[in-house]
């Protein structure tokens, strides 16, 4: 038996003292090689989330609407007539670093599974990047590398990827960002579990053969990077999207019967993760007959079966008596089924090969035992204000916005998501590009409006505010479109947890999440967390991305960001400070980051996000579009160039200097239009309901204009905000 | 009007297919497992988009070995109107029903956008709703759709109006900036020569319903409909 050295222990992502536990929960032996493996990977940061679980309870995660919030393999909400939307987002990061088209693959692979193991259909797909400065010499490789991998696996599987956020930063350099989100539609009354349950009943392995890829991933992205991380590259997976798709057939087949007692999807740490949790929340104990196990390669140990994370694999208790059913339709898709275990009553997972026992552990120790942190941690320390007089005007009004539309950040990603099959499904009400992606309930006149949003800077300045903006920003976007916002996913990506900084990073955004999503009843119901994004000692500035969901009771009501016609008027719903700090125009136009990012005001984004729902309800509008990065102008820019027609934009009454007013980024804002004979009823409802509104200028022509001059043609700023990406891809 | 659609593993179009006829047919196509050995009576046999057998291979080059597409090679023989969008289309020409190949697109990425489409030839069961000349606009979503042909497969294809649609720009030039992916002639779509098998890499199910942005899909349902019932 191989010895437990103190070298072993480490390699395997184990303390001394987590070392010590897992004797204890042994009664006192030392583990053999194959149940150290099985430890590491179930205590590992990734799948156990002891430095974030003492946070995450702070998370507001109820609701009327939610069926499921976090916990299980993805969080459901209900939209009425028995529909439910079964929804998370997960990071795939350190692979995709690595090998970025099989690691962005897996991972929208992966967070299918976790969708269609509750027996939802996928019908949508987004996904949040983030990579480093575009002349950093690997972020042209790593763009194309993964936008390829997202669309090779999607496309195949014949979802579509309908929405998401491409952004670049200097701190993505060595670590990559790949949040993959998948969005499913379930009937209410026939979602399945992972509980297992009973005693003598079949665990099924169904799917692709286990090979040797992937071991220790879960370690892996447990871990900072550092100069050998293009060692571990054998321990990214490799995607067969087909397979995946013959699986969810197979899978959706099944669950239209009553055979399956609980399913569950092998995602990381495998065969391992998934018999530990469907027993451990079923209370049973499970029996696994590793030779039955079907197999890619010759030879494989215990240990390597165990924690290999090869793809397109399920783990299903049945009914007992069901299998051949089972087997029948399997076997109709061309798959792998394969009875490897059977339930017990001992709250043990025992493994045996080759006929003898090779790991014998107590579920209860491997899933609920799991060391507990709560680390250190520092409040961020609150930024210094900045006025905007502190910030210096730029000569060429107009010439900024062009350069702001064709940043980086803000440039179309048109290059990107034309890769991506949106429109398969023939639901596709509302295409990638503007403020929500809309997918309609398939058959039926609803929509689900759909928004991944968060804004790093404004997280590395403060938290706390930064991430109340991530869910009002999500909150806005859905809205615009004409969304009732339901509930949301998390994908929590942050440095290292060891740094007391960066779990006040953590706790800060965290804080800032709850406040927000208690005020806006728009819950967090599935979620991931990811650590360790650092590469030799720099973290990333804190992300924690938000996936929204939200409902469109009457697509017929749907709304765009388009300017549709000439002679339409524009009103600007919400406060204007002139909030400069933080600011888009700050960072591309000066290089800098100081100040405070916006105030967000939790009461102002409900009330007014409502008012304009209402408007869009009761067909009163024809346009609607959030305000966000770049403020006023960049707002009216985006929506111009999205109707291809042009606009007269008014700035306020107040003293604002004017470079303040137009790209100040105050929050809980929307830029809307209404036939001219309808505004000035908006203005009079909106002072009965306290929304703060003015006229914004009227539509026309093809130039846009601010009070009358600086023109700037609408074509040439599609120009700039079209070429860019591809320019750049193409350099 | 009976219509067929087979569903090969990994065809992912099946339904959208399926939702289209429906509502140009008023009933349910049937839909026919790729394993059958025979393809039930019917007006119209289509080929869906999608990745069968994921692409391996070649696109579309395992499925048209399928058991079910020994019938439909027969069928077609006996004139019963073939129809294969996408991945459907390479099937086609895997299996030999229609000339030339389908290679990697000339930007080497996978393209999904609206494109303009000028009809051809309106003397087929698929095109007799639309105009000639006509400009419609109608989806494309592949990876391999740049159509290629030997100069005297080319030249026949053309001569005997065998080129069902062309890509084209909103006046209807089909030149080089209209092509998306580097096609030969610009050609989207081609006929057998009866004319009643139709292969073409854009998607007309995808926009017959003006919630998905258009309907310049649906004259071909619309079409098929009337010409076979």
């Amino acid at each position: 038996m191989t010895e437990m050295t103190p070298e072993l222990i480490a390699e395997h992502g184990l303390t001394p003292e987590e070392y010590d536990r897992i004797v204890e929960a042994l009664g006192g032996r030392a583990p053999n090689l194959t149940e150290l493996g099985v430890f590491s990977v179930m205590w590992s940061e990734h799948c156990s989330y002891k430095s974030s679980r003492v946070w995450l309870k702070e998370l507001h995660t109820t609701g009327a609407q939610v069926i499921q919030g976090p916990g299980e393999n993805a969080g459901i909400i209900d939209i009425g007539d028995n529909q439910a939307v079964v929804f998370k987002m997960e990071s795939h990061n350190h692979p995709s670093f690595i090998e970025p088209y099989q690691g962005a693959a897996t991972g929208v692979g992966g967070i299918m599974r976790d969708v269609f193991t509750m027996g939802a259909r996928p019908i949508a797909n987004l996904n949040a990047l983030r990579f480093g400065e575009p002349d950093h010499e690997k972020t042209r490789h790593l763009v194309s590398g993964v936008v390829e991998g997202i669309g090779g696996y999607g496309n195949c599987m014949g979802v579509p990827t309908v929405g998401g956020e491409v952004n670049f930063d200097a701190s993505y350099n060595g670590n990559i960002l790949v949040n993959a989100m998948c969005v499913g539609l379930a009937e209410a009354d026939n979602i399945f579990y992972a509980a297992a349950g009973g005693v003598g009943n079949p665990v099924i392995y169904v799917g692709s053969r286990t090979g040797r890829d992937g071991i220790h991933g879960a370690t892996m992205a447990s871990a900072e990077f550092d100069d050998d991380s293009d060692e571990k590259r054998p321990t990214v997976q490799v995607g067969d999207p087909f397979a995946e798709k013959l699986l969810l057939e197979a899978c959706l087949e099944l669950m239209a019967g009553d055979a399956i007692i609980a399913i569950q999807d092998m995602g990381a740490a495998g065969l391992t993760s998934s018999s530990v949790e469907m027993a451990d929340k079923g209370g049973v104990g499970f029996a696994l007959d590793l030779d039955k196990v079907p197999q890619r390669e010759a030879n494989m140990t215990p240990y390597e079966m165990l924690l290999s994370e090869s793809q397109e694999r399920m783990l299903m208790v049945l009914k007992p008596g069901r299998e051949d059913e089972a087997r029948a339709i399997f076997e109709k898709w061309e798959l792998n089924f394969a009875v490897v275990g059977v339930t017990t009553d001992t709250g043990r997972l025992v493994v045996s090969h080759q006929g003898e026992i090779v790991a014998d552990m107590p579920l209860h120790a491997l899933a609920h035992d799991a060391p507990i942190y709560e680390r250190p941690w520092v409040p961020t320390p609150p930024p210094a204000a900045l006025g905007a007089a502190d910030v210096p005007a730029p000569d060429d009004i107009a010439g900024t916005l062009a350069q702001l539309v064709a940043a980086p950040d803000m440039a179309s990603k048109r290059w990107v998501w034309e890769q991506y099959d949106h429109m398969v499904m023939g639901d596709t009400v509302q295409r990638p590009g503007g403020d929500a992606a809309v997918v309609r309930v398939h058959g039926t006149g609803k929509g689900l409006a759909m928004s991944v949003d968060v804004t790093p800077r404004y997280c590395k300045a403060d938290p706390v505010m930064g991430g109340r903006q991530a869910i009002a920003e999500c909150y806005r976007n859905i809205t615009a479109t004409g969304g009732q916002p339901l509930a949301t996913t998390d994908c929590m990506n942050f440095g290292s947890p060891e740094r007391p900084e960066i779990m006040g990073q953590f706790a800060g955004a965290v804080e800032g999440m709850a406040e927000a999503c208690r005020v806006l009843d728009f819950p967090i119901v599935s979620g991931n967390v990811s650590f360790y994004n650092e590469t030799k000692g720099e973290p990333i500035l804190p992300t924690p991305a938000i996936g929204g969901v939200g409902l469109i009771p009457d697509i017929r009501h749907m709304m765009t960001a388009a300017l549709k016609d000439e002679g339409d008027v524009l009103i600007l719903i919400g406060e204007e400070h002139g909030h400069l700090g933080q600011s888009l125009y700050l960072r591309e136009i000066l290089g800098r980051a100081d100040g405070a990012p916006p105030p967000v005001d939790l009461a102002a984004e409900k009330l007014n996000g409502g008012f304009v729902r209402a408007l869009i309800w009761e067909g009163k509008i024809n346009a609607a579009h959030d305000l966000s990065d770049g403020g006023l102008y960049v707002a009216a820019a985006e929506m111009a160039m999205a109707g291809n027609i042009g606009a007269d934009l008014k700035t306020g009454e107040d003293d604002l200097p004017l470079h303040a007013a137009l790209f100040g980024e105050d929050q809980a804002r929307y830029l809307i239009t209404a036939p001219s004979g309808g505004a000035l009823d908006i203005l009079v409802a909106a002072k009965k309901a306290g929304v703060p509104a003015r006229l914004a200028g009227t539509v026309g022509g093809g130039e846009l204009t601010v009070n009358g001059g600086l023109p700037i043609s609408v074509q040439s700023l599609r120009n700039k905000h079209e070429h860019w990406l591809p320019d750049y891809m193409a350099g | 009007m009976k219509a067929s659609v087979i569903v090969f593993p990994g065809s992912n179009c099946d339904r959208d297919i399926q939702v289209a006829l429906r509502h140009s047919m008023g009933e349910e196509p049937q839909m026919v497992w790729h394993g059958d050995a025979e393809v039930p009576r019917s007006d119209l046999i289509v080929l869906p988009g999608g990745f069968s057998y994921g692409d391996y291979l070649r696109s579309g080059a395992i499925a048209a070995n399928s058991p079910i597409m020994r019938d439909v090679v027969a069928k077609a023989g006996q004139g019963v109107p073939v129809l294969g969008i996408c991945n459907g289309f390479q099937v086609l020409i895997e299996s030999g029903l229609l000339p030339g190949a389908l290679l990697r697109n000339a930007g080497m990425h996978f393209l999904c956008r609206d494109v303009g489409l000028r009809v051809e030839n309106t003397g087929t069961v698929f095109t007799g709703h639309y105009e000639k000349g006509q400009i419609v606009t109608i989806p494309i979503a592949h990876h391999d759709g740049n159509y290629f042909a030997d100069d005297a497969t080319l030249e026949r294809l053309e001569g005997e109006g065998r080129v069902a649609f062309r890509y084209c720009d909103s006046e209807g030039a089909a030149g080089e900036d209209a092509n998306p992916n580097g096609s030969l002639n610009n050609i989207a779509g081609i006929l057998n020569d009866g004319g009643s098998v139709l292969g073409m890499m854009p998607h007309p199910e995808r926009l017959a319903d003006p919630f998905l942005g258009g309907t310049d899909g649906k004259p071909m349902f619309d079409g098929l409909v009337e010409a076979l019932s």
